[in-house]
């Protein structure tokens, strides 16, 4: 559905995406992820057809989006960041007058809205000034807006941005059951919304892409995987020496909680060592109150991609 | 064709959900009509070699305000697009550039137009209460609103061109006025400089709005003001265009 090769962009001499290559599949939902001013917004603006790359091509469906600009954006449903609207117009006749832009044919233009509004939750607002909305509202305009001409690609720019935890919610939804009939690439600051949505995920950085694979994979490639935390009462034993002869077990590290200590220890990946754990407290005669295996998150993917440091 | 009138009824629409139409509107009117007052109670002191209409038409009264209409009509045509980004979803639906640009472009030309319908009934009244007509035939009526026209065709198109360069109403404003007064002033300067030869002043001429609403005033359509003004809106609207199409490349 869209093809990227050797896209570059440059503002004033300093490169906001240097050679992407990917491609996105038909039905596919791509997470789009990096840090601010990674070159998400610049990639999303140049496959929406709102600027022309500097070198490099990308497609949309077969068409090229800046030579064939037209036909791919006839193609494309997109949310841009912050979603700027007229604030002057009602939602109603917002979406009346988009979906005539996006040549949705004037006899199915009524059931098209009728559509996107019950989709988005718009009914109850329909009526409003849009400049009198709330940002979830207006978030959900903008997605409405993308959906009307019911393009084969959703383009989204942060959807969740400044939702509260309720809205995200529905937009995640929403987003899922989207992603059934039409092929979506969507950015995001919020991580484990990435690992319930998206079947594969782009991590750009510095304008360079730094992984690209499914959340499950990126999750086995990162050295330190996952961890251990064990809180025991370990007696006259220093508990870290003992624990650092377990196999896998990389370090250790040791806080004091009154008498008991807690470790947290990093594991390679892959690997289980609660048993073994087990084994040697009830050897040592240890009290364990806490034994718990810490999953490996797509933010631990996303720190150690973008900034080792914090690692 | 169909992605032209729908942007075209989005911006006559957009004039009138905001205040400033409606200011325009007040605005206009009210001088508008003190320069139809001033010019019947002026005739009515004294005799005159013109008509009520002509009057009308070539007052002080009426070009200060008619300069002043067109940064207002046209500042936040493109610059407001710019400065809220709804230019974005708007270019990233599948329209064309010049589709924009005319839309946006007839959409302050009918509102513009929108403006002088009230002043048809200023004549209407005038011949319903003194029974005279107020100019010596239709086509006296015809030539001033085809210049009006030509003139507002000509000084929005000039409003577009500044409103596409900035994202600033105001600074868009301020550079249409300049010019429109510029060129304005450009036909007053053959009245002024009187050691220049005839062809400059004939050449300065040309651009004289002022003469060329004494001539169509009186019902004399002279075909190369017309000429001279629909050329000047088509390169205008042209610049516009392209200007409208390098912000791809200034982003």
């Amino acid at each position: 559905m869209i093809k990227v090769e050797n896209l570059t962009k440059r503002y004033a001499g300093q490169s906001a995406i240097k050679d992407l290559n990917f491609e996105v599949g038909q039905g596919e939902i791509m997470g789009f992820l990096g840090p601010n001013g990674a070159g998400k917004t610049t990639t999303m603006r140049i496959l929406a057809g709102f600027m022309p790359p500097t070198s490099g091509r990308a497609t949309i469906a077969g068409f090229d989006v800046f030579s064939q600009s037209l036909q791919a954006r006839a193609r494309l449903g997109y949310m841009p960041e912050n979603v700027p609207l007229y604030n002057d117009m009602r939602v109603n006749e917002y979406l009346v007058y988009r979906a005539a832009l996006k040549s949705v044919p004037s006899r199915r233009v009524a059931e098209r809205v009728g559509d996107v509004k019950e989709l988005c939750g718009l009914k109850e607002v329909e009526k409003q000034l849009i400049g009198t909305l709330s940002k979830g509202y207006r978030q959900r305009v903008g997605l409405a807006d993308a959906l009307l001409h019911e393009p084969d690609l959703l383009i989204l720019d942060e959807p969740t941005i400044g939702l509260d935890p309720n809205q995200i919610r529905q937009v995640r939804e929403l987003i899922k059951n989207l992603g059934k009939q039409h092929t979506i690439l969507l950015s995001t600051h919020i991580l484990p919304e990435v690992e319930m949505t998206c079947g594969r995920v782009i991590i750009i950085h510095k304008g360079r892409i730094e992984a690209c694979d499914t959340p499950d994979n990126l999750l086995g490639k990162i050295r330190q995987a996952g961890g251990v935390v064990v809180e025991a009462k370990t007696a006259s034993d220093n508990g870290a020496e003992e624990l650092k002869k377990i196999p896998g077990v990389r370090n250790v590290m040791t806080a004091v909680d009154g008498e008991w200590k807690i470790f947290s220890l990093r594991v390679e990946s892959g690997l289980d060592v609660r048993e073994q754990i087990f084994r040697l407290a009830t050897d040592r005669h240890w009290a364990v109150r806490e034994l718990t295996q810490r999953r490996a998150t797509l933010e631990d993917v996303f720190v150690e991609l973008t900034h080792p440091d914090l690692v | 064709m169909h992605k032209f009138y729908t942007l075209l009824v989005r911006e006559v629409r957009s004039y009138f959900h905001s205040p400033i139409a409606y200011v325009v509107l007040i605005f206009f009117l009210l001088v508008a009509g003190v320069d139809f007052y001033f010019q019947v109670s002026f005739m009515n002191q004294r005799q005159v070699q013109y008509t009520v209409q002509e009057a009308f038409f070539n007052s002080v009264f009426f070009w200060f305000a008619f300069v002043l209409i067109f940064p207002l009509i046209t500042m936040r045509l493109f610059a407001e697009e710019f400065k809220l980004g709804t230019i974005e979803p708007l270019m990233t639906a599948p329209v064309r550039d010049w589709q924009v640009v005319l839309g946006k472009f007839f959409g302050a030309l009918v509102f513009y137009l929108v403006l002088w319908i009230p002043t048809l009934l200023y004549f209407a009244i005038f011949l319903r209460i003194t029974h005279e007509p107020a100019a010596h035939s239709v086509g006296a009526y015809l030539g001033s609103y085809l210049m009006l026209l030509l003139l507002g065709m000509f000084y929005l198109s000039i409003g577009c061109l500044t409103s596409v360069l900035t994202k600033n109403q105001i600074i868009a404003a301020v550079i249409s006025f300049c010019t429109i007064t510029l060129l304005f002033f450009l036909g007053l300067v053959q009245y002024i400089l009187l050691d220049v030869s005839s062809a400059t002043r004939d050449l300065l001429g040309y651009f004289s709005a002022i003469e060329h609403m004494v001539t169509f005033s009186r019902g004399v359509i002279d075909t190369r003001p017309i000429v001279f003004y629909v050329s000047m809106t088509i390169v205008l609207l042209i610049l516009t265009h392209q200007a409208f199409q390098s912000r791809k490349w200034r982003l």
